[in-house]
C-alpha cells in the first residue's frame, strides 16, 4: 500500500512552527500590512512627541506620557486588527479552502497565527521603546516588578485581542467590509480607553462602556508598568487596580476562545 | 481491478442550496487507477459533487465511500491520501515557488520530492520565482503541484484548464497522463469535450444535478453502436430518423424511392453531438412510424 497509510502524520507542533515561519516571512513581504498595522503606533508616538512637547507638565515628557497607551494600542493592532482582517482575507482568497483540503492539523493554523502575533507584539514593543528612548530620551523603569507587570499585561492582552480578532474575522462578509468592521470599533476604543485622552476627562458613562473591553485595561496595566507610582492618582479609581486588569483580560481570553470556537469557519458562505 | 474495492462509491448524492438542488441524486463508481471525468455545462452540479467526494462540502442525502471512508467524517489520515486542485483562483504565499511547495510537503506523511513535483507540474524553470508573480497558467501549475505534493492516491481536478491557451492545455494533459501512469486515480470535472476525449477512461455526463449518461469515453451514449441519424428529402421537405440500423433504413428508403434517395445523409454522432443531446432538455423526436414500421 501507499506510504501515506503507514507513515506517521506530521504533528501539530511541527506543522504549526512551519506555518509560523511561513506567516512571519509573508507578513514582512506585505508592505501594506507593515505600514498600516505595524508602523502606525510608532508614527503616532513620533508625532505626539513633537506636537505635545512641554504640554504634559514638568515631571513627564510627551513621549513618556503617550508610550504606555500606544504600546497597548500597538498590541491590539498586531493581534485584533491584524488577525480579523487577514483571516477574513484568507477565507475569501482561498487560502483557508486550500489548507482545509490538506492533512494540516487545524490547530497548526492557530499555532502559526499565535506565533506570528507574538513576534509582531515583541517587535511592536521594541520599536516603540526604541523611539521613546532613542528619539525622546525617555526614562524607562528600572524596577524588575514594572517589567514583570509589562510582560503579563502584554501576554494576557495580546491573547485576548488575538482571539477576539479571529472571532471578528467571521463577522465580515468580505475582506473589504472586514476593514470597516474592525477599524471603526478599534478607533472608538482607542479614544475612549485612555490611549490618546486621559480617562479622567471623559464622561463616566463612556469610561464605563469602554471598561467592558480589553484595551482600557491593557493601557492601564502598561501605565502601571511605565509611570511612576504616584501617577496612580490620575486613574479613575485613584489606583492601578492590577487585579482588575488581570481579571478582565483573563475573562476576555476565555470569552474570546469560546467565540472563536463557536464562529470559526474554513469556508465562505458561497462554498456551502 | 475487480479484486480491489472502488476508490469512490456514491449513491443518491443530494445537495441543496436555498431550496434548489445543485446535486439531485447522483450515483458514481470510480475504480483505482482510472481517469474519471464529470462532464457538464456550467452550473450542472459537477463541482458540487466533486466537493462532496473530496470531503469539502456536506451533503443533504445519499451515501458516499471514498478511499474506504465517508468523506464527510474523514480525518487527517484520509486527507493525506487525496489531493485537490480547486476551480476557484487561490491566493499563494508571497514566497518562492520552491518554498511554497516545500511548505505544503511538510503537511504530508510521505510527500513527493519537491524537485520531482516541480518537474511533474512543469515548474522547474520557475522554481525560484516568487509565487504571486507567476502568470495565470503557471499559477494553475502551482495549484497542481500543491495538489500532488502529498503523493495522493486520489486527485480531484476541478476545471483545471479553464483559461488555458491550447499549448498550456496540452502540457497540462501530459501531466495528468503522467500521474495516471503511476497509478493515481483522477476525478476530473470539466466542460471541455476535447479534454474528456484526451484524458478520461470513463465519463459521466451531468446536467441539472443528475447523471444523464455514464460509460467509457469512446462509447459514451452508445456512440459506437448506437443511434445514427439518416436524413433525406421527401417532396422537398427535410426528413430524418434516428436509428440503430442505418443500413436497413437506407435500404428501405432506396426501395421506397426506387433508386436514388434525394438529399441522403447518414450521420454518426460525434462526442459533441452525444453530449449536446444528453444535456438538452427539449423533447426528442422519435423515429417516424412510417419508416420504422
Amino acid at each position: 500500500m501507499n506510504g501515506a497509510t503507514t507513515r506517521r502524520l506530521p504533528g501539530p507542533v511541527r506543522v504549526g512552527l512551519s506555518r509560523a515561519w511561513l506567516e512571519t516571512r509573508e507578513f514582512a513581504r506585505h508592505w501594506e500590512s507593515v505600514a498600516f498595522t505595524f508602523a502606525l503606533p510608532a508614527l503616532i508616538l513620533l508625532l505626539f512627541g513633537v506636537i505635545f512637547d512641554g504640554s504634559t507638565g514638568d515631571d513627564i515628557s510627551a513621549a513618556e506620557f503617550y508610550l504606555p497607551g500606544l504600546i497597548a494600542m500597538g498590541l491590539m493592532s498586531v493581534s485584533f486588527q491584524n488577525l480579523a482582517i487577514s483571516i477574513a482575507l484568507e477565507r475569501e482568497n482561498g487560502t483557508l479552502r486550500r489548507i482545509r483540503g490538506t492533512p494540516m492539523p487545524p490547530s497548526a493554523y492557530f499555532v502559526g497565527k499565535t506565533a506570528l502575533v507574538f513576534v509582531l507584539a515583541l517587535g511592536q514593543v521594541a520599536v516603540l521603546l526604541a523611539i521613546a528612548v532613542g528619539v525622546y530620551g525617555a526614562d524607562l523603569p528600572t524596577d524588575p516588578g514594572a517589567w514583570a507587570t509589562m510582560v503579563w499585561v502584554l501576554v494576557l492582552g495580546t491573547i485576548s485581542c488575538a482571539l477576539l480578532g479571529i472571532a471578528f474575522s467571521s463577522l465580515a462578509r468580505s475582506p473589504s467590509t472586514a476593514s470597516a468592521i474592525v477599524v471603526v470599533p478599534f478607533l472608538a476604543l482607542q479614544f475612549t480607553s485612555g490611549v490618546f485622552v486621559p480617562l479622567t476627562i471623559l464622561p463616566g458613562w463612556l469610561v464605563n462602556a469602554s471598561s467592558l473591553f480589553p484595551l482600557r485595561w491593557m493601557a492601564q496595566g502598561m501605565r502601571a508598568a511605565f509611570y511612576p507610582d504616584e501617577a496612580a492618582v490620575l486613574e479613575p479609581s485613584g489606583g492601578w487596580d492590577l487585579s482588575t486588569v488581570a481579571a478582565v483580560l483573563g475573562v476576555w481570553c476565555v470569552v474570546g476562545l469560546v467565540l472563536t470556537l463557536a464562529t470559526f469557519r474554513w469556508k465562505t458562505s458561497e462554498d456551502g | 481491478m475487480a479484486s480491489t474495492p472502488p476508490v469512490v462509491e456514491a449513491h443518491g448524492l443530494r445537495k441543496e442550496y436555498d431550496g434548489r438542488a445543485a446535486v439531485d441524486g447522483i450515483d458514481l463508481t470510480i475504480h483505482r487507477g482510472e481517469v474519471f471525468a464529470l462532464l457538464g455545462p456550467n452550473g450542472a452540479g459537477k463541482s458540487t459533487a466533486a466537493g462532496i467526494l473530496a470531503g469539502f462540502r456536506g451533503r443533504d442525502a445519499g451515501e458516499a465511500t471514498v478511499l474506504g471512508a465517508d468523506p464527510a467524517r474523514a480525518g487527517r489520515r484520509w486527507r493525506s491520501r487525496i489531493g485537490i486542485v480547486w476551480q476557484q483562483e487561490t491566493e499563494v504565499p508571497r514566497l518562492t515557488v520552491r518554498a511554497v511547495v516545500r511548505h505544503f510537503a511538510g503537511y504530508y506523511p510521505h510527500p513527493r520530492d519537491v524537485d520531482e513535483v516541480l518537474g511533474l507540474a512543469g515548474l522547474t524553470e520557475r522554481a525560484d520565482a516568487l509565487a504571486h508573480t507567476l502568470s495565470g497558467g503557471q499559477r494553475r501549475r502551482l495549484d497542481v503541484a500543491l495538489g500532488i505534493v502529498g503523493r495522493p492516491e486520489l486527485l480531484f481536478l476541478d476545471e483545471p484548464t479553464t483559461g488555458f491557451d491550447p499549448r498550456a492545455r496540452r502540457d497540462f494533459w501530459r501531466t495528468v497522463r503522467d500521474l495516471a501512469a503511476v497509478g493515481t486515480t483522477v476525478v476530473l470535472t470539466t466542460h471541455y469535450l476535447e479534454e474528456v476525449e484526451a484524458l478520461a477512461d470513463r465519463v459521466c455526463v451531468i446536467a441539472h444535478g443528475r447523471v444523464r449518461a455514464e460509460g467509457p469515453t469512446d462509447s459514451l451514449g452508445g456512440r459506437m453502436t448506437g443511434q445514427t441519424t439518416v436524413s433525406w428529402l421527401a417532396d422537398g421537405e427535410p426528413r430524418s430518423v434516428d436509428t440503430d440500423e442505418p443500413t436497413r433504413v437506407v435500404r428501405r428508403l432506396s426501395d421506397a424511392f426506387r433508386g436514388e434517395v434525394p438529399g441522403l445523409t447518414v450521420h454518426r454522432p460525434t462526442l459533441e453531438d452525444v453530449y449536446l443531446n444528453l444535456i438538452d432538455d427539449s423533447p426528442r423526436e422519435t423515429e417516424p412510424k412510417e419508416v420504422a414500421a
